[in-house]
């Protein structure tokens, strides 16, 4: 066999169960391209390889032994760094807060990927404490692009996507607040899902913002992420959000995918003012391929479309300001050296610990909630919310899904936004609404930029309507087959870890 | 709508963030410029909307009250910064420290 | 001299901890006393990534506590972050209830000597309390202890009804009362479990013109005496302060002052350059609680009946004084006890005179007490035997009481030690008349008297007569002989 990382994370389960290859030779395939390409892409924070070995043929001894294995049974698979894990990595959010922290217990979606067999090969880059979109933000340098090195993955999970799109794992897990997985998805081309509001448990997922943040799977393909997402998704006693649901298989509506009868809504308002042009043709040129296929076009309007930014930015800062008011030094995290008092042992941490756009966010925050402010902005902001909610619940009396682009532009120059908050805030536009509105959304590959740069599709459905949103992403996957293009920095690499 | 200098360091003393020096002018101009482009909402009615102040329309999630292991001492305290053989150690706190 | 009248206006904040195994958002258990720090997992510590989930044992003591309280329970409620930076507050942010609380518009019936008066209940909410901070004696510095950190509070909020320090002590007792005899809390006050945080002004009225004082609100007051040493202190002292300087209180403010246990004396806490914002806002890792009517229906009616009722009952149904009324309804476990009591031995009042004489002085010396059932020795059973051998003649009162004693000493029945020791009454009539003829042979003084008119001459032939028969004698039996001998 040629390149085992070239394998999606569905074919590496078939050729593992032809005994075609083993867990070992994955993990160590994974861990000898995070070796070669991480000091170029900067996608972990940390890994685990002598622990992911050991696993990986414990899992391989397990199937010589004909024993059942779980549905992720020796695959590598990378998590975001805001997912607490207790097998001696460090969680660090990407903050010099949490520089030290070794959570004492697992994520709820951590235990199901070790349920399922699945091996943690490190945890990956973000922006500290997943506020931010091109995960340059990290306390700990930047990721950069696999498709360019000097460009920006998206964020905040940048790590994830990148380490998805360098194959160095088949699957990552990251959490989506405005966009942080779809939009690294659409610049690093991997397909990445967020799922309904109380699909997965967000126990032991570090909380940025509680009403919006979300689990999700990426992976190089649209049955990846159905594989995955069925490994996390379910209900669990520890979060009073997760929803007591049965999930769908998710690879069977994958595999019985048809555009047929299928009716698209194409909001008017994400093909304004703002958009790249090129973007805007790779975008209309896949939706093109639906309606070919026997899809059914329609024009709706999201009015409120408009102020999602703006109100997601209230909602999200309002909330962050307060799970993040426990970082003081106290119990866990940074502690300032020999403070006077108390209060300036908080604060000296606190301004020690956090970076500039998290102290920003924090003290936004503290600002629309604080006396005097509260009606103008967090409860004008709920009551907007609310109107985005209702053009979406309107859209969707219509339509079966939404389609439009994830993001404005293809991944930009490190350094190019970071100047500017609100330009920053502004690469989330197409992303916000679906978590405001709490509905599932994914983004999927739909071509390349003339500079070779990738671009994402994104699809919004109802909410629990995952396993129709993959079964759409499936149809221009087929179509374009984007998965099997290869970033330019592989083509040198691929021998090293040949088998 | 400008946000002043001292409304900054009110804001940072509430989010118990100590300023650098120079950093609450530049805080002031950076949150003004977030806070007119939030302000953006003011021009929607809004009167006769209902907050969508939780996410999900699902009520009366509980737990029953069962006892589950806690962690051991030693684990409790092992991130902490400082501690003592039993607790964790912070400066003296003063009666009334609370705010 | 003006002519003025002074009004003191007390509010009450009342903390009472419930009855949970557990905390209110994790599983770790309550405690108190144990190792600092040995009743803490990731929930209750805080850490990054974790979630609370309610208590639903925690819900339903609090909706049965507001219940009681004749409040009226929301059928939508909530939870709110108040912010604030304290170390013993692990997520620098309390879960509690703002604008939507579980119970409200209630009220709690109190009873002093001036009579009943209603004291109105603004608020019954539920939320978490905080860890513990221990300040090192020697070095500069704090130590937290998270046990406590999560327990949950009920915290009832009175309107301003209250006026006077023997209400505010009525009013105090009367709610630990009422939460005991639900079983929503064991409110042990040694532990904590009630805190008390009154608000406290006075309406000054000065030559027709009226003014009020400053609110103070006194902080975590944790028994009976410091409530109404504190009231009672603040009370005079605010009236002193308005004599020194007139200062009138500002709408929406109040100063928060302590109690020092050992002067007495309120002092002011140190205030923050800062206002207090505690930026509420609704708790989104929590869901909204929708109580169904027909589950509230089902706790009012499975409603315990309360001490005031049950007070008015005693008195009705067993023709109890007011007094001794009170006294077997002033804890569920006494109330219990004595209605058992008196249904075994179908003698209510009898038993009510034992339960609150013989047995509470027997008791008391020995330092035991009904509400510890556990090492208690005389149970009902046992206190009814008595009851009935004494209604019934078996005994007397006086040999009653010794043997009440040797039951609490000792493991036996009051029909074991009867027998045992000989002590049933004699009312064999033929040994009764021979004893009656002795005395009369023996004492011709007091039966010349009596034959004389002298009619307390037959105390003196009725002492004898006891005395002889080592207090075993029917006395009942006796003075029908005597009589008819005297008579003769």
């Amino acid at each position: 066999m040629a390149d085992l990382l070239e394998l999606t994370a569905t074919e590496m389960t078939a050729a593992l169960e032809r005994r075609e290859t083993t867990s070992r030779d994955l993990v160590a395939a994974s861990l000898a391209r995070m070796a070669s390409l991480d000091g170029q892409v900067h996608a972990f924070l940390s890994t685990r390889s002598e622990a992911a070995r050991k696993e990986a043929e414990a899992i391989d001894r397990r199937r010589l032994a004909g024993e059942k294995l779980g549905p992720l049974a020796g695959l590598p698979v990378a998590i975001k760094d805001n997912l607490c894990t207790s097998d001696g990595l460090p969680t660090t959010c990407a903050s010099r807060m949490l520089e030290k922290f070794h959570a004492p217990y697992d994520a709820n979606v951590v235990e199901k990927i070790r349920a399922a067999d699945g091996v943690i090969v490190g945890k990956t880059n973000l922006d500290e404490f997943a506020m931010g979109s091109s995960t340059e933000n990290s306390a700990f340098g930047p990721t950069h692009n696999p498709w360019n090195l000097d460009l920006v993955p998206g964020g905040s999970s940048g790590g994830s996507a990148a380490a998805v799109a360098a194959r160095m794992a088949p699957l990552a897990l990251g959490s989506d607040t405005g966009g942080s997985i779809r939009l690294p998805a659409s610049l690093c081309g991997v397909v990445g899902l967020k799922p309904t509001y109380g699909r997965v448990s967000r126990y032991g997922l570090v909380a940025f913002a509680s009403s919006l943040d979300q689990i999700g799977p990426f992976g190089r393909t649209v049955a990846d992420v159905a594989l995955m997402l069925q490994v996390i998704a379910g209900w669990d006693g520890r979060d009073s959000t997760s929803v007591n649901r049965p999930a769908p298989d998710y690879a069977a509506a994958v595999r019985s995918a048809s555009a047929q009868g299928l009716r698209i809504g194409l909001p008017r308002e994400f093909f304004a003012a703002g958009l790249d042009a090129e973007v805007e043709r790779l975008v209309r040129e896949a939706i093109a391929v639906y309606e070919k296929a026997g899809a059914k076009l329609v024009e709706v309007s999201l009015p409120h479309f408009a102020y999602a930014v703006e109100t997601y930015y209230i909602v999200a800062t309002a909330e962050c300001s307060s799970n993040l008011a426990r970082y003081d030094g106290v119990h866990y995290g940074h502690r300032t050296a020999e403070p006077s008092d108390l209060i300036e042992m908080m604060s000296r941490s606190r301004a020690e610990g956090f970076g500039p756009e998290v102290k920003r966010r924090i003290m936004l925050g503290t600002y629309v909630l604080s006396s005097g402010y509260y009606d103008a902005y967090y409860l004008k902001a709920l009551k907007v919310r609310q109107l985005i909610k209702g053009d979406l619940d309107r859209a969707f009396a219509q339509v079966d899904c939404l389609m439009g682009p994830t993001s404005p532009t293809a991944a930009w120059p490190l350094g190019a936004k970071t100047a500017d908050p609100l330009a920053m805030y502004l690469s989330d536009i197409y992303t916000v609404s679906a978590n405001l509105a709490t509905i599932p959304a994914v983004s999927v590959p739909c071509g390349f930029t003339a500079a070779g740069l990738p671009v994402g599709l994104q699809i919004m459905g109802d909410v629990f309507t995952e396993d129709r949103l993959l079964a759409a992403a499936a149809i221009i996957e087929r179509e374009r087959q984007d998965w099997q293009r290869r970033p330019g920095m592989l083509a040198g690499d691929g021998k090293a870890v040949q088998t | 709508m400008g946000l002043q200098r001292q409304e900054v360091e009110k804001v940072a003393k509430l989010s118990r963030i100590t300023l650098a020096p120079g950093e609450a002018e530049q805080l002031a101009d950076q949150l003004s410029r977030v806070l007119d482009y939030i302000g953006k909402l003011n021009e929607l009615k809004t009167d006769d909307v209902a907050p969508l102040s939780h996410a999900l329309a699902v009520a009366n999630v509980f737990r029953d009250d069962e006892p589950r292991e806690s962690l051991p001492v030693e684990t409790v305290l092992a991130n902490a910064p400082s501690r003592t053989a039993a607790g964790f150690k912070v400066p003296r706190v003063l009666e009334g420290d609370e705010d | 001299m003006t002519d003025r009248t002074v009004k003191m206006i007390v509010g009450l904040e009342v903390h009472v901890q419930l009855k949970t195994r557990t905390k209110l958002f994790c599983g770790c258990q309550t405690s108190f006393g144990d190792e600092p720090n040995s009743h803490c997992c990731p929930v209750c510590l805080g850490l990054p990534g974790v979630l609370p989930v309610m208590n639903r044992e925690a819900y339903r003591l609090s909706v049965m506590a507001a219940l009681a309280l004749h409040c009226t329970v929301a059928p939508h409620t909530k939870w709110d972050r108040k912010h604030y930076y304290y170390p013993d507050l692990p997520k620098n942010y309390q879960i509690s209830q703002y604008d939507l609380p579980l119970g409200s518009d209630g009220y709690l019936e109190i009873e002093t000597e001036a009579g009943r008066k209603k004291i109105r209940i603004l608020r019954a909410h539920l939320e978490e309390d905080a860890g513990k901070l221990l300040h090192a004696e020697h070095g500069d510095y704090s130590e937290v202890d998270l046990n406590r950190t999560g327990t949950p509070l009920l915290e009832i909020v009175s309107q301003p009804d209250l006026a006077t320090v023997e209400e505010v002590r009525a009013y105090c007792m009367s709610l630990r009362q009422i939460v005991t005899y639900l079983g929503v809390s064991e409110a042990n006050m040694q532990m904590g479990h009630m805190r008390f945080e009154p608000n406290i002004n006075l309406h000054i009225t000065e030559n027709g013109e009226k003014h009020a004082t400053p609110i103070v609100e006194l902080k975590n007051l944790n028994s009976f005496r410091a409530v109404e040493r504190g009231v009672a202190y603040e009370e005079r002292r605010q009236l002193a302060e308005w004599d020194e300087t007139h200062s009138r209180m500002k709408a929406g403010t109040k100063t928060t002052r302590g109690f020092n246990d050992s002067t007495g004396e309120t002092f002011v806490q140190r205030e923050k350059e800062e206002a207090n914002d505690y930026r509420y806002f609704p708790e989104p890792d929590l869901v909204v609680v929708e109580p169904k009517p027909e589950w509230i229906d089902e706790l009012q009616r499975g409603l315990p009946e309360l001490p005031l009722e049950k007070k008015n009952r005693f008195v009705t149904a067993y023709g109890l004084s007011e007094y001794d009324a009170g006294v077997l309804t002033a804890t569920i476990e006494m109330a219990r006890y004595f209605e058992r009591v008196a249904e075994l031995s179908a003698a209510p009042k009898p038993a009510a005179n034992w339960v609150t004489q013989g047995l509470t002085r027997e008791i008391n010396t020995r330092g035991l007490s009904i509400e510890s059932a556990a090492d208690f020795p005389v149970t009902a059973e046992r206190l009814a035997e008595l009851v009935k051998a004494v209604e019934q003649g078996t005994i007397s009162k006086t040999i009653g009481d010794t043997v009440l004693s040797e039951m609490i000493d000792g493991k036996n029945s009051a029909a074991e030690i009867i027998a045992a020791k000989g002590l049933a009454q004699v009312s064999d009539t033929a040994a009764l008349e021979r004893m009656v003829d002795e005395a009369l042979a023996a004492n011709p003084g007091p039966v010349a008297d009596y034959r004389a008119g002298k009619k307390q001459a037959l105390g003196r032939l009725m002492g004898a007569i006891m005395k002889a028969s080592g207090g075993k004698a029917n006395p009942k039996v006796v003075s029908g002989i005597l009589e008819q001998k005297l008579h003769q």
